[in-house]
């Protein structure tokens, strides 16, 4: 049993900390946040230029075909960093297009993102903020050989810098994923601003957008499959980044508590802010943990893996909220500056512990698993 | 990483699993009464016995002491294997687990062969004499004196919390050879026969009703200089040893335990309404995340100290996890169970007094306060608070 990142796995994550302590500096992330894609293309083609566009996409595709337990091994530096940009988004997109689409389909969008040329997203969610695919209502209706798509989704990730969105709809005989390309007829994208600018999120109206059926992903049952087994990829490297965030934040808190002096002493020598850094502590390994199993479990296509994702995002979303509240508290007035870096990680763990359904949401998740005993 | 077994753990998990099977006894189905060397504790020791002439008893000590050389991962296997058969515990765990380990590790060649065999087979009872009514997470200050005599020590005091005195035969006491020294300098490790004249001692209630901690009071009793386990004044190192491998020694067996606590508490949550309260879903699925979350911590420990070689402070975390964790696990019970759960009479009485036994768990073997203070301490390098 060897329940750890492996030696080349730890040189990755190494190798991927020095990038974005050198690409990714946090004046930059405070530039980019400020833009309103907060897409930077010389970082983008930087990481394209690493592999990392296609860490785990196929080789046949132009990517590095790493698993999933190497992506986490980057995605943590990448929440340290807590890089800005669609990375998370164009993942979730290429999973979901690597699961669900044909041998065409795949190559012709599985190599341009690997490559770094092409960045997308899926758009998902709708008015009533149901992380749960099945509640999905935008029509796609059938008209000859095209869908029609028509209605709203929100807090679509990137929307206006992905080159590519994947449209997840309702048709007659279920789920549809539609492929819409950028500055389709008929699309119409606007800014939903939120608590974390470093991931921008977007309301996406689609009005008589045309689809042709051949160019759908997939049908049927198989959609929901994809879906949710691409939403699981995207959840696991979501969690990922959490974990960079509370090492961010648990290390900077520490550092602090071991320069500032209060009493004439560092306030890291009392108790009551040592034991908030130790619980820091204990949850961020918890969640490490947690996060490990589901990236293992998830790459192994192990039959616990829907579990295990559902425990990894409960973990880390309860977490990384919790380490930012008592990595605030150590900090004292400075943390709850607009000119302290901590503020971005804060808001960065908040808008990450709603994505994908947040604690509330995965614990239910797993009752019906453990609790109900539904294998589904 | 790789979550597997190696075809080698998989024969030994099979082999133990194979062996309990045809062996372990059926549950003790009458008094648990602590109090005397009653038939429950012979029951015990008979136990222990079988499984020492199967070779499973010490797994973890060397081949030439009766172990068999066994690794980490093997002990949490035998946990695992041993909780997972309800297994009766070996009732010299504080020799098999802490006080053997010591002996091997700083004590002489007459010590080893002296004492080793007869903890592995349980004709020796252990206990260990750490704590005194004013030296408890502060153990370094204890004050039960041992005084030079010629070729003996004399010793006077007390010791409190101590588990197993009242049917042990032997004691590894901490006790003050130097009091000009600073705390940590005067301590010296002896090995103390129970039997010897002055030794008293008293059995301690608990809230639970059960009586497994003693006071123990010793009146000028004598003991053997070459019964100092490690060197004289150098007590400390040899203590922290014996509190290292207390911590390392927690983990795959709870989980199990705990694991079927959670899967019996949902079991009768089923039978009522309370399955559909969302409140409860929440309650219970947040239970399987927290136990979730310890099993993969002690793997991640597992694999750490199987790669460095020493346990480290992977333990005062795993403790933490799962003393924290029984507690509001033993909440939910209690609230999942509504008015049944209080009572002594509902499934034999094991949610109330899980409750009540919980209660101990985040101050037996470290409080949690000492616990977070060895963490921001050793692991995040704060300066030391006292």
């Amino acid at each position: 049993m060897d329940f750890d990142l492996n030696k080349a796995q730890k040189l990755l994550q190494q190798s991927a900390r020095d990038f974005f302590a050198r690409e990714c500096k946090p004046e930059r992330v405070r530039e980019l946040m400020a833009t309103d894609t907060a897409y930077d293309d010389g970082l983008w083609r930087a990481m394209a230029d690493q592999g990392w566009t296609g860490l785990i996409i196929p080789e046949e595709f132009g990517g590095l075909g790493l698993s999933l337990v190497d992506l986490i091994a980057v995605g943590e530096e990448m929440g340290r960093a807590c890089l800005p940009g669609p990375f998370l988004s164009t993942l979730w997109a290429a999973a979901l297009i690597d699961r669900a689409g044909g041998e065409g389909q795949r190559k012709l969008y599985l190599e341009p993102i690997a490559a770094g040329d092409m960045k997308a997203t899926v758009a998902l969610l709708e008015a009533d903020a149901d992380w749960n695919p099945e509640s999905v209502q935008l029509r796609a209706e059938k008209e000859g050989k095209d869908f029609r798509l028509r209605g709203r989704k929100e807090f679509v990730t990137d929307a206006e810098v992905a080159d590519l969105i994947i449209c997840v709809a309702r048709g007659n005989d279920g789920l549809v994923l539609a492929p819409v390309v950028k500055g389709a007829k008929g699309m119409k994208i606007d800014a939903t601003p939120g608590v974390d600018a470093s991931r921008k999120l977007y309301s996406v109206e689609f009005d008589d957008v045309v689809a042709p059926e051949a160019d759908a992903l997939a049908f049927n049952t198989r959609t929901l499959d994809a879906v949710e087994s691409a939403t699981a990829i995207a959840v696991v490297a979501l969690c990922a980044e959490m974990l960079g965030v509370m090492q961010w934040t648990l290390e900077n808190a520490v550092e602090y508590a071991k320069t500032r002096q209060q009493f004439g002493k560092p306030i890291g020598v009392y108790q009551a802010v040592q034991h908030q850094l130790a619980d820091m502590f204990l949850m961020a390994e918890g969640a490490r943990s947690a996060l490990y199993y589901a990236a293992w479990s998830v790459s192994e296509n192990d039959p616990s893996a829907k579990l295990a994702v559902s425990v990894a995002k409960a973990c880390c979303s309860d977490a990384a909220r919790e380490v930012g509240n008592r990595g605030a508290q150590v900090h004292g007035g400075i943390g709850f500056t607009w000119e302290h870096n901590l503020q971005l990680y804060y808001k960065r763990a908040k808008a990450s512990e709603i994505m994908f359904g947040d604690a509330n949401y995965h614990r239910e998740e797993i009752a019906r698993k453990v609790v109900d005993g539904d294998e589904g | 990483m790789d979550l597997n077994l190696t075809p080698e753990q998989r024969q030994f998990r099979d082999e133990l699993r194979a062996w309990l099977q045809s062996n372990a006894p059926s549950p003790w189905s009458g008094s648990k009464a602590e109090e005397e060397k009653g038939p429950y504790f012979e029951y015990l020791r008979n136990w222990q016995r079988e499984v020492s002439e199967g070779g499973w008893a010490a797994i973890s000590w060397p081949k030439e002491y009766g172990g068999r050389d066994a690794k980490l991962i093997e002990m949490a296997i035998l946990q695992e294997e041993w909780a997972r058969a309800e297994a009766p515990p070996l009732i010299n765990s504080l020799g098999l687990y802490l006080i053997g380990p010591t002996i091997i590790a700083v004590g002489t060649e007459e010590q080893k062969a002296r004492f080793l065999p007869k903890i592995v087979s349980a004709e020796e009872i252990w206990c260990q004499g750490f704590s005194e009514p004013n030296a408890g997470s502060d153990v370094a200050s204890l004050a039960t004196k041992a005084t030079l005599d010629g070729d003996h020590f004399v010793v006077n005091g007390q010791k409190i919390w101590t588990s197993l005195a009242h049917v042990a035969d032997w004691c590894l006491l901490l006790t003050r050879t130097d009091s000009n020294a600073p705390k940590h300098k005067g301590i010296t490790a002896l090995l103390v026969d129970m039997h010897s004249p002055g030794v008293a001692v008293r059995p301690l209630k608990q809230m639970t009703g059960d009586a497994s901690f003693n006071e123990v009071f010793f009146d000028n009793v004598r003991v053997p200089v070459a019964n100092a386990l490690g060197e004289v004044n150098k007590g400390w190192q040899t203590a922290i040893t014996t509190l290292m491998n207390e911590r390392a020694n927690l983990g795959a067996g709870t989980y199990v335990i705990f694991k079927r606590n959670l899967d019996e508490l949902i079991e009768r949550v089923r039978q009522t309404k309370r399955v559909q309260n969302p409140l409860f879903r929440q309650k219970l699925a947040q239970a399987y995340v927290e136990l979730e979350v310890f099993r993969l911590t002690n793997m991640r420990s597992l694999t750490r100290i199987s790669q460095t070689g020493v346990p480290g402070p992977e333990g005062s975390i795993l403790k933490l996890q799962w003393s924290e964790f029984n507690q509001r696990f033993a909440q939910t019970a209690m609230e999942a169970l509504g008015p049944h759960a209080q009572s002594w009479g509902f499934d034999g009485g094991r949610w109330v007094f899980n409750y009540l036994r919980a209660r101990a768990n985040t101050i037996e073997a470290g409080t949690s306060e000492i616990l977070r203070n060895i963490v921001a301490e050793r692991v995040l390098g704060l300066p030391k608070s006292y």
